[in-house]
């Protein structure tokens, strides 16, 4: 049998996960400061990609992305495609999987005692220290929640994926579109495997989580 | 040690307009919830910025709006105890502690004065404990500890005792003042307790809506409190409309009372304060005939309501406060109260 798919769909994951962790956050962290006008129109735009079919995500992003289109086109020149590549479905990914790491992040910060960081503030601590140290750890819970919703989530992306990087095994072959793809040439002993090899990866994440809320629970932890 | 104040900050429809100087070892700013008095105190600490205004510690400007100053609250050591403590959750009563430590870079200091400031604040033993496992007391301890060790030059302390048990309270305060005079810094301490405030602050400015109504010396604003809204809050019980009806003497309006005062009648006189434990059934002066109207018994103390024979049905009974083993065996015909226990208010 041929890995690559479990190999392509983990490293557009842990890469997209990495980008949605600081994009999500800093959006989050800024969205909660903002007038409230303001912030429920960003709010919108954010949430956008979690509420549109990811085949109408898929369709704006090649729109966006395709090879005649000014930005497309801008890319190739200096030598980046992201139309029909691996690190295409990075982006796919990243964006279907943003909203979910957006908003419990969101919910996180403004859940946090302000008066933490003004505590902090007053001992002198650094601000980027505060942040790091403080603010973070104190809404770890619903930003971890965050970032593991998110990281299944851009584990199984299939429709933005399948519309702007296409299936073309050992190259953009991830496990979701495999699936499909096995399923619908009829080899479904195949399909049936890779099946398998998407629950064991759904029990492995699920298992992290509940040793990791266990763990915090014995440390007496209170978030 | 000199703290000078004169700020002005809008929130909404609420203005703060709050102006002081202190030189005294522990100030109060005493008044009810949302008066803006924390608000005042964030903004000594930097935390808040207020839209214009000055303030001054030591000869140190910390805020000028004219001059563009606002010193970040790193740079303003200036110490901040949180009303509920703001112990950071995940770390422990140590990382706390050490958080306040943080400038201090060699390491066998930092672990000397750690442990110094453990034992000052009889911590020794929680150092491993997180917040959550802390009782209120411990938790205020482990809060002025970790304040007390970056040795700030002025400590703020924002209601100190409110999220205490009331048996509690009275037990820790003082040991929390004499930790306080020992650090020998000044301190400016809100409150909403005219108890607390009475007990440990030696100067005290009453505020209400955002503005300073009243300040001086602890015992002279209890005396003296110069407003309806400042002798409430020092907790003045019985309080009439008045008028001037003489060089020392009052009409209280609500009580068809006259009344005779210690002090000159201002011409802009509002209205008369009598506090509950004022009366006496011998005091010649302002004796006037009483008809009671209900009693109220306490642990310690009776409060016997009464109103004056003259007094309109619509007005409020007044109220007699006194220890229980001064119950008289008959209540009397008439109540007298000191010239000086009258309290005028413009």
């Amino acid at each position: 049998m041929d890995w690559y798919p479990l190999w392509n769909s983990l490293r557009i994951a842990a890469i997209s996960i990495v980008l949605v962790f600081f994009t999500g956050i800093a959006a989050a962290y800024y969205a909660v400061r903002l007038p409230r006008a303001l912030k429920g129109v960003l709010d919108m735009i954010l949430t956008l990609p979690l509420v549109l079919p990811p085949t109408v995500v898929g369709y704006f992003l090649l729109l966006l992305f395709g090879s005649r289109r000014p930005l497309g086109m801008a890319l190739e020149s200096v030598g980046i495609k992201f139309v029909m590549t691996w690190y295409g479905g990075v982006i796919t990914a990243a964006v279907v999987a943003f909203p979910l790491l957006y908003r419990t992040a969101r919910g996180a910060f403004e859940a946090f005692d302000e008066t933490l960081a003004q505590a902090g503030q007053t001992l002198g601590l650094s601000n980027c220290y505060i942040f790091w140290r403080i603010r973070l750890p104190a809404c770890r819970q619903g930003i971890f929640a965050g970032v593991v919703l998110a990281f299944a989530r851009a584990l199984g992306e299939y429709g933005a994926t399948s519309m702007l990087i296409g299936y073309t095994p050992g190259r953009t072959a991830t496990i979701s579109t495999t699936v499909y793809q096995l399923w619908r040439t009829g080899d479904e002993l195949h399909a049936f495997y890779w099946v398998l090899v998407n629950l064991a990866i759904s029990a492995a994440v699920l298992l992290t989580v509940s040793l990791l809320e266990r763990r915090q629970r014995k440390g007496g932890h209170v978030g | 040690m000199n703290l000078f104040v004169d700020i002005r900050k809008r929130l909404g429809s609420f203005t703060l307009n709050a102006s002081f100087k202190t030189a005294d070892a522990v100030t109060g700013l005493l008044g009810a919830s949302g008066c803006g008095k924390s608000m005042t105190l964030k903004c000594i600490a930097g935390v808040e910025k207020p839209d214009e205004g000055w303030i001054v510690l030591d000869g140190e400007t910390l805020f000028d709006s004219a001059r563009g100053i606002n010193l970040p609250p790193q740079k303003r050591q200036v110490g901040y105890l949180f009303q509920h403590y703001a112990l950071f959750p995940h770390m422990t009563v140590e990382k706390n502690i050490l958080c306040g430590l943080h400038a201090e870079k060699d390491k066998a200091t930092r672990q000397r004065r750690l442990r110094e400031t453990l034992e000052m604040l009889q911590l020794t033993g929680l150092e491993k404990h997180r917040p959550a496992q802390l009782s209120g007391g411990q938790a205020q301890r482990a809060a002025l500890a970790r304040m007390l060790v970056s040795q700030p030059r002025l400590l703020l302390l924002d209601e100190p005792f409110s999220a205490l048990d009331s048996h509690l309270r009275d037990q820790l305060q003082p040991q929390f003042m004499s930790l306080l005079r020992s650090y020998g810094r000044q301190a400016v301490m809100v409150t909403h307790s005219r108890d607390e405030a009475y007990h440990l602050c030696t100067r005290l400015c009453i505020m209400e809506d955002g503005r300073i109504l009243r300040a001086g010396g602890t015992k002279e604003v209890f005396a003296a409190p110069g407003s309806e809204a400042a002798a409430r809050l020092t907790g003045c019980k019985n309080i009439s409309r008045a008028v001037k009806a003489g060089a020392y003497t009052v009409e209280a309006l609500d009580w068809g009372v006259c009344l005779t005062a210690a002090q000159p009648v201002p011409d802009n006189l509002k209205a008369v304060g009598l506090r509950a434990h004022a009366f006496q059934p011998q005091v010649p002066s302002n004796r006037l005939p009483v008809l009671w109207a209900d009693e109220l018994e306490e642990p310690f103390e009776w409060i016997l309501l009464f109103r004056y024979q003259s007094q309109a049905a619509s007005a409020p009974a007044l109220w007699w406060r006194f220890p229980k083993d001064r119950k008289p065996a008959a209540l009397p015909d008439s109540l007298g109260i000191a010239p000086e226990h009258v309290l005028l208010l413009t």
